[in-house]
């Protein structure tokens, strides 16, 4: 057993040390523990490699990767750093190659990431050129297990991680299905940069029970009512998670009143409510959905705005977080400018969820100079089960049951 | 006829507005049947028509306003705009199609200047019965990254 530099109080998850926010050796562990352990990681959408030699660049954790599709239609992924003096092999965001070259000596790589042409490999006119020991079947950079489900792409630097449908659980696969039941489309790509750890995004994602506190948008459009019908799902591993509502005009909640919190302001009123204009989306009737996959997968459900939310850390106290906008290749055009209208609630200038944006960073200040305390994580009990109410913090212990399980596990 | 310097003097009284607080006149600069989108370099590029402010009236830009009076929750900050000068593009029937450069600072009610965008404008304007308006404006990003996030339009 490996010990973490950081002091837990005891095995409850209810106590989270406020120094794994701030942290550089623990961010370091993460990397090797997190991103290049047993778990799956979102690269893209399948979508957006559409023909052979298509190629995305993104990170698993810090690490660079390249993925990219294949003849046959294979998706392949490998580190993006060259085996020779590891510079970046692919520099766009997106592209299409029949191979790939790095720039600084002009090392090749095909599809696959194997190494296939070295630069005066035999020698100029004699002279230099590579020993005759080296075998370029050796060299290269290392690739990573890939597997595509529901048309996303994740990938996985250890042998050791099981298949992605095992690793998410019936219950998140279900809910994964249910949105990406057929193919679908990229409507935009926007990125915010987080002043915070990744870990706060990521718990800010799965606590169901801040949402209509510090979101009013939401409240006061009865988009997500406490009392709503609804819950919280989290896996065996406690890892990955899905929030769900239903609207129940019906039902009216007088707890907000009764507490008399910001977040109930009945005179407040659209001028153009066509923003919230909708449609039946599915047949169960849920209107949001919001379903996270451990270390840093988002897929998102809001009416109709659809969104996959990738995760990254840049170092201790920095995090990008890249939006997918995505609708449905069979929109009818109506449908279509819904879900550009409704995208003002989510997003970097999102109505409903700006606000994200901000509160990991008041946190990353506020604990400065708290680095032997701890946060409460103690709302809806001690444990990490799915939960019928949203008032609970089940899925943020869930979420530290995972991470421990990743980071204190023996190697 | 719209010449050079009604527009920059539109554009300066913008950007005067928004910078000085004055966010309830803020709409006014629009017609009431009107596009404003706020997007990005990359997303123009590849023809991706989401922006992260979509508005098709002025009374959704009314409800930004709103929203950021009385719902949303941010720390107190204020942009500085720089704008360039208008590049007209073309010109007919009384709608003039131009595109502006823009630079925002953004100061942090904490003291920090930070350069929070780049970008172009992409304006439509129309002369209605003297008063120059933007039937669209189309705030493209130069970056594809917004730190921490907006709330005040640009």
């Amino acid at each position: 057993m490996n010990e973490q530099p950081i002091y837990w109080k005891s095995r409850s998850l209810t106590r989270v040390p406020f120094s794994l926010y701030s942290d550089q050796q623990t961010a370091d562990d993460e990397q090797d523990r997190i991103y290049r352990g047993a778990t799956w990681n979102y690269l893209c959408l399948e979508v957006e490699l559409p023909a052979p030699g298509n190629y995305r660049t993104t990170f698993i954790g810090e690490t660079p990767v390249v993925v990219v599709k294949d003849n046959g239609n294979e998706i392949y992924a490998f580190e993006n750093r060259c085996s020779h003096r590891g510079a970046l092999i692919a520099l766009e965001k997106s592209g299409k190659v029949e191979n790939f070259q790095c720039v600084y000596h002009a090392w090749n790589y095909n599809r696959q990431g194997d190494l296939i042409g070295v630069a005066f490999e035999k020698g100029v006119k004699g002279q230099g050129g590579m020993s005759t020991s080296f075998c370029k079947n050796d060299h290269g950079p290392r690739k990573l297990l890939v597997s595509v489900y529901c048309g996303l792409v994740f990938g996985s630097f250890s042998e050791g991680v099981p298949p992605i449908d095992e690793y998410l659980g019936p219950e998140i696969c279900t809910r994964l299905e249910r949105v990406m039941n057929k193919p679908v489309k990229v409507i935009g790509r926007f990125t915010q940069a987080l002043p915070n750890n990744w870990k706060l995004y990521f718990e800010n994602v799965k606590d169901s029970y801040h949402a209509s506190l510090l979101h009013l948008f939401f409240t006061t459009f009865e988009l997500n009512r406490l009392s709503q019908k609804g819950g919280v799902i989290v896996d065996e591993t406690g890892g990955h998670h899905v929030s769900y509502s239903m609207i129940d005009s019906a039902a009216a909640d007088e707890s907000y009143k009764e507490q008399g919190l910001r977040s109930d302001d009945s005179r407040y009123r659209l001028k153009d409510p066509s923003v919230l204009a909708g449609f039946k989306e599915y047949d169960d009737g849920i209107t949001l959905q919001i379903l996270s996959v451990f270390p840093g997968f988002v897929l998102q459900q809001i009416q109709n705005c659809l969104a996959v939310r990738q995760i990254l850390p840049k170092g201790v106290e920095h995090t990008e977080l890249n939006w997918t906008y995505i609708g449905y290749k069979d929109d009818t055009p109506e449908q279509h400018n819904v879900r550009l209208k409704q995208l003002n609630l989510v997003g970097p200038a999102g109505f409903i969820s700006m606000e994200d944006g901000a509160v990991g960073g008041f946190v990353q200040r506020g604990i400065a100079g708290a680095r032997d305390l701890d946060a409460v994580v103690e709302m809806g009990g001690e444990g990490t089960g799915s939960s019928e109410g949203r008032a609970t913090e089940t899925s943020v212990r869930g979420f530290w049951k995972a991470y421990r399980s990743h980071m204190e596990a023996s190697t | 006829m719209i010449d050079l310097i009604s527009l920059c003097t539109f554009n300066a009284s913008y950007v005067h507005t928004i910078d000085s607080d004055a966010l309830e006149q803020w709409p006014a600069f629009f017609t009431k049947k009107c596009t404003y989108r706020i997007t990005n370099y990359e997303n123009e590029r590849d023809k991706l028509p989401s922006g992260i402010v979509f508005a098709d009236s002025r009374a959704m830009l009314e409800d930004r306003i709103a929203a950021l009076r009385k719902a949303n929750i941010y720390e107190r900050h204020r942009y500085r705009h720089i704008v360039g000068i208008p590049l007209v593009k073309s010109f007919k029937d009384n709608e003039l199609v131009a595109c502006t450069s823009f630079i925002v600072v953004r100061i942090m009610h904490t003291g920090e200047s930070t350069l929070f965008v780049t970008g172009e404008y992409l304006d439509r304007f129309e002369n209605i019965d003297g008063q120059l308006l933007l039937s669209e404006r189309i705030a493209v990003c130069d970056s594809t990254v917004i730190d921490t996030l907006l709330v005040l339009p640009l």
